[in-house]
């Protein structure tokens, strides 16, 4: 198992002049993974993932990148890593085509196989029409497009992007996610958002930051599954206790006039079952809606929460 | 090795597109161009100048080439204070700080990239006393200790350039800091001239001496005048060696 892991950290923690930035993180990525890095700002996602990219040395714990650990072998594990950086480290006064170039230098990318990586990644991340331009010319999306072409020229292992839909308009944003998609299927990708929305449109599983430490840490299709809650609307309904009685009800909350709000056993999807026995019953079935999963307020409980108590007792 | 010389195309490449490098060429193209011809004027008006001791070699190429230290002295700061400071003011040095490449080879990549151009300006500037050769003999082993001595100045510049730019976010900062530092090291030798010797418990402190031993400007001068030793050629080796050095020193440090 563990020689499956593209990366692993374990207790991960940062400390900036008595702060104490990020607190024993433990992050694991398997292979194809996607993993978004979710968390208000100043949550330490950046912090994070600057260890892990190796520009910002950890005050404790331990990174290893596909089998090299990043302080011992620094040169080996960061050959497997390819990083886009909060702002993408760009040279204005270059073109796209001298930029890759001198990062495929860089990256070790041998000198036969450049021009063709070159192709690849500007193909991967749309720059096709744009290699003979000056960089400080394109707009932010695309020069977002050329930082993530400079990650991927070396077809890394690892794949670690922070804040990549930063500032980007709406198609932009749209085109970024279809790019760290297709992306995946060839790399293991670390994203990182303050918007939840843009990391349940790319990852497989998603961490929550928040001052420092890991509040939440599960698979997306769980987070998914996990809760339903249903509400539904009977005309000639029954009584609570034959709604509570049905197979695979948790809970039932009255709303009045006829609307029941029903939470599931969790990991049961009832809602196919529970229409049936409407109709079945006679009970005139006039709504039934599920809640999406909501992700999205947990996240804000889980994040807000603490911040309140801090914020009382600083 | 490979990547070094990556890191230093790289810098060239990016010299050699910004108006900034160019200008600095011009100008200091401008400025030691004029003071070549006016010592050359000068010297054809006053032929009496030259002496047993003091030859065209000594007084047109010396003179110019203590002049081009102090253009150094201007054209340096700004282009280290862009190496290290303005990257990280851009966030671009993240790209070399994760790329496979010790900090060794990022270091010594920028330096002799930034060699690379100061070597094209020491060349520019090597060509005026070297183009008398057509009108008069010229003794090619003073010019040649002194252009040895001009391109060791250069180096010794370049590595506290990039030292003082590693220090700091500021490009300004950086540069004014470089001024700052190299108008200091010529002061450093004007304590040297001075017939100073404070007496402390009794024993006179031969300042003047220490000054003329430490100063940068002091072991150049003994290279103009055609004293090529291996003191003065170590001095300028190390004084580099160790900036550089330091530059990798403080770089490591920004990850801790």
């Amino acid at each position: 198992m563990e020689s499956d892991l593209k990366l692993s950290a374990q207790g991960l923690v940062r400390d900036y002049a008595g702060r104490r930035a990020v607190n024993d993180i433990d992050i694991r990525l398997a292979g194809g993974e996607v993993l978004g890095l979710l968390g208000p700002n100043g949550a330490g996602k950046t912090t994070t993932l600057r260890m892990l990219a190796g520009t910002l040395a950890p005050s404790a714990g331990r990174i290893l990148l596909a089998g090299h650990d990043m302080a011992r072998a620094p040169r080996q594990a960061k050959r497997h890593l390819g990083y886009l950086p909060e702002r993408p480290p760009v040279y204005d006064e270059l073109t796209v085509d001298e930029y890759l170039a001198f990062c495929a230098r860089l990256r070790g990318v041998e000198r036969a196989k450049r021009g063709a990586a070159i192709e690849r990644a500007k193909a991967d991340c749309g720059l096709e029409d744009t290699g003979k331009r000056l960089i400080g010319n394109l707009s932010k999306g695309y020069q977002q497009r050329v930082g993530i072409a400079q990650a991927i020229v070396h077809r890394p292992d690892v794949l670690i992007l922070d804040e990549p839909t930063a500032g980007l308009d709406p198609n932009q944003l749209r085109g970024i996610r279809e790019l760290v998609g297709r992306l995946a299927e060839s790399h293991s990708v670390i994203v990182s958002s303050h918007i939840l929305s843009e990391i349940q449109a790319v990852a497989h599983r998603v961490m929550i930051l928040h001052r420092g430490r890991v509040v939440l840490d599960e698979a997306l299709a769980d987070a998914d599954a996990g809760n339903g809650v249903i509400d539904i609307g009977l005309r000639a309904g029954p009584d609570r206790a034959t709604l509570a009685a049905l197979a695979g009800v948790d809970a039932v909350e009255d709303l009045g006039d006829g609307r029941w709000r029903i939470t599931a056993t969790p990991g049961r999807d009832i809602r196919g079952s529970l229409a049936e026995t409407a109709v079945h019953n006679g009970w005139h079935l006039v709504e039934l809606t599920a809640h999406t999963p909501d992700l999205e307020s947990r996240f804000a409980d889980l994040t807000r929460s603490e911040h309140d108590t801090v914020a009382e007792t600083s | 090795m490979s990547l070094t010389l990556s890191i230093a195309r790289h810098e060239l490449r990016r010299l050699f597109v910004s108006p900034l490098a160019w200008t600095l060429l011009a100008v200091s193209q401008l400025l030691t161009g004029i003071l070549f011809a006016m010592s050359l004027t000068d010297l054809s008006l006053n032929p009496q100048r030259i002496g047993a001791y003091d030859g065209v070699s000594a007084i047109v190429g010396g003179g110019l080439f203590r002049f081009a230290t102090v253009v150094l002295l201007l054209v340096v700061p700004l282009l280290t204070m862009r190496v290290f400071a303005e990257e990280r003011k851009t966030g671009n040095i993240e790209l070399l700080l994760s790329a496979p490449a010790s900090l060794t080879a990022v270091v010594l990549g920028k330096f002799v990239g930034l060699m690379g151009y100061l070597t094209l300006l020491f060349a520019l500037i090597a060509i005026m006393p070297l183009s008398l050769a057509f009108a008069t003999p010229l003794d090619m082993g003073l010019l040649a200790s002194g252009l040895i001595g001009l391109w060791l100045v250069m180096a010794a510049f370049c590595a506290l350039g990039l030292f003082l730019s590693s220090l700091t976010r500021e490009p300004t900062l950086a540069a004014v800091a470089t001024l700052g530092a190299l108008m200091l090291l010529w002061l450093f030798y004007a304590v040297s001239t001075m017939d100073w010797q404070p007496v402390v418990l009794g024993t006179a402190l031969p300042l003047g001496e220490a000054a003329r031993a430490l100063s940068l400007i002091g072991h150049h001068d003994a290279l103009l005048r055609g004293v090529f030793s291996s003191a003065d050629l170590l001095y300028f080796l190390i004084f580099t060696l160790c900036f550089l050095a330091l530059t990798v020193v403080r770089l490591d440090m920004d990850r801790h």
